[in-house]
């Protein structure tokens, strides 16, 4: 058992490690906003699915004006995540204002219904356009990149099987330690960054400090937003396959990565992340072994969701202990 | 000249009504106190001040009608706020607190010197420079807390009851500051429930009783005052 077990561990890895990074990465936003706001954002896994549609809306743009022929792939990679970015940060912005802002004296209760409110709005409203534009709700996306590579791993050590690894999951890494690092300076280094942890500490005092705290808010929304659009893009290229519902699912388990290392916590989410989406890769691929065959596969998001559920109940403040008060 | 003017002055927390139509005057390079016991609306007075409660009549700053701007705009303006327990963001350090005291302040070598001038009042923040504010004693949080007001180069310097909870030394340090502070021309707006000694430093005093301005005079006029001994000086 252990070594077959063994075998498949590098596969896991990279795979696990690819679908953590898109956990993390959406992780963020659900960690910055609960840290200005203490609010919820249920709409943002909606915001991660809206960056899928726009990957695809501007990737047939692009394949129809040629472009794809003409740029290298990683840059319409690139000028397609920055789009989507653009759009989903707005998105997000304009939810917090339509949505969010005139409740912000409201019961917490009240923001979390005009959250799934939002969320079914944003799910129909890109179903009737999908199926407007394509008769259909369920989208393939054309790959930028296809190439996969193999990794003799068997002929290093007998302890493994090969592995290989796709384009798009190096891809996927670059981004989103790009992203990661470019957040984590942005947040403890820069002056709006600082002015975004004051908010999130003590929003009445750090507007005594001229800080503009609705400003704040919406700054903070724009990245969480943009950085949940711009996985919608990666996962649309990993995956291939992108429906109006994906955001739901994938939006409870970046949640629950943000819950894993403490709500609030920026680098507690991105941890988060990383090790639910090996654990559940993991999981995925060793189930059955486990457990001779009963429980298979595809009890991958019950074990997601029982680990939520594990560190509710035994560490609700998450991975990172007292780190919960680091807020943002 | 009065820099800081309150006219007919109502504040309201909902339907309660905080204040009840205070007037009030705050001319430049003055010490004024404002005293009164826990819940008079000495907070509520400042927190008017700075367009954080909802208030009605009218509120001048250095020539300006500031009543209904945002709290933000008016900080901009001037107005420099310590409030009542400290509020140091507990998860930023010194330095960080520092910077967000000057947040409106472009210039990072003008950010920089106000920094170093702090020191020389207030030398223990140096030692505790890349210390976070929350594990800090309450003192040094008091200290941090006027540092922090003081980096915006305010016109006006609201200071919400530095002397709670702090040891007597201690005490005596923050009013000679706050006396130091006003020598170099700094202009203080000071809520003290400790009467007496705000009143030693201060050059005119208002008493404030469950919202109404009760009694205002030169501060000496009050140390005498029989009503104000027996209330507040006992
Ligand atoms: N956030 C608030 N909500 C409701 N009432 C408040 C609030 N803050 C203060 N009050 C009330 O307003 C009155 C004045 O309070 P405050 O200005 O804080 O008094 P002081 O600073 O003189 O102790 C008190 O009766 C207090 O209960
Ligand atoms: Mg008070």
């Amino acid at each position: 058992m252990f070594s077959s077990i063994l075998q498949t561990l590098p596969q896991v890895l990279i795979d696990g490690l690819a679908l953590g990074a898109i956990y993390a990465v959406v992780a963020l936003g659900y960690t910055m906003v609960y840290g200005i706001l203490e609010l919820i954002n249920f709409a943002h896994g909606e915001i991660f699915m809206t960056g899928a549609f726009v990957e695809t809306a501007v990737l047939f743009i692009f394949q129809g004006a040629g472009w794809l022929t003409d740029m290298p792939a990683w840059l319409s990679y690139v000028l397609i995540i920055l789009i989507a970015m653009l759009v989903t940060g707005a998105l997000g912005v304009g939810i917090e204002r339509v949505a969010y802002r005139p409740l912000r004296k409201a019961p917490k209760l009240i923001l979390l219904i005009s959250a799934f409110g939002v969320s079914f709005v944003l799910q129909d409203v890109i179903r009737f356009i999908a199926e407007l534009k394509t008769g259909n709700y369920i989208i393939s996306t054309p790959q930028l990149f296809d190439q996969r590579y193999q990794l003799p791993l068997s002929s290093i050590s007998s302890w493994f099987t090969d592995a290989s690894v796709k384009a798009n999951t190096l891809f996927i890494f670059a981004i989103a330690i790009v992203l990661m690092i470019g957040l984590d300076i942005f947040v403890n280094r820069t002056k709006w960054g600082g002015a975004m942890r004051a908010v999130a500490q003590d929003r009445e005092t750090a507007s005594l400090m001229s800080i503009n705290v609705n400003k704040v808010i919406v700054l903070t929304f724009f990245i969480g937003s943009a950085l949940g659009g711009s996985t919608g893009v990666l996962f649309a290229q990993q995956y291939g396959t992108i429906d109006p519902y994906i955001g739901f699912i994938l939006g409870l388990k970046a949640f629950t990565a943000a819950v894993l290392g403490g709500i609030g916590n920026i680098r507690g989410a991105m941890f988060g992340g990383i090790v639910l989406g090996v654990l559940e890769m993991f999981a995925s691929s060793n189930l059955g072994i486990l457990t001779g065959g009963n429980f298979g596969a595809e009890y991958k998001d019950v074990f997601a969701f029982m680990i939520l559920i594990i560190v509710l109940i035994f560490k609700p403040e998450g991975i990172f202990g007292k780190a919960i008060k680091e807020k943002v | 000249m009065s820099l800081v003017e309150l006219n007919n002055v109502q504040a309201f927390y909902g339907g309660i009504e905080a204040l009840k139509g205070i007037n009030l005057e705050v001319k430049a390079g003055e010490i004024v106190t404002l005293i009164g016991s826990n819940g008079a609306g000495k907070s509520t007075t400042l927190k008017s001040i700075c367009g954080q409660v909802q208030t009605k009549g009218e509120i001048w700053f250095d020539g300006q009608k500031i009543t209904s701007l945002e709290p933000h705009v008016i900080a901009q303006s001037g107005i420099a706020h310590v409030p009542e327990g400290r509020r140091i963001f507990p998860r930023l350090t010194v330095k960080e607190n520092l910077e967000m005291g000057a947040f409106s302040v472009k210039s990072k070598k003008l950010i920089k010197e106000r920094i170093e001038k702090s020191f020389v009042y207030f030398p223990r923040l140096k030692e505790r420079y890349h210390q976070t504010g929350g594990t800090m004693s309450g003192g040094e949080q008091q200290m941090l807390a006027i540092a922090r007001g003081l980096m915006m180069n305010p016109k006006i310097l609201l200071l919400d009851e530095p002397s709670m909870g702090l040891a007597p030394v201690l005490v005596d340090q923050i009013f000679e500051i706050i006396q130091e502070l006003n020598s170099t021309g700094m202009t203080i707006l000071l809520v003290e429930q400790n009467a007496y000694q705000a009143l030693q430093i201060a050059h005119r005093g208002y008493v404030i009783q469950t919202g109404e301005i009760i009694l205002q005079d030169d501060a000496k006029v009050l140390l005498t005052n029989n009503q104000v001994r027996e209330a507040y000086l006992a």
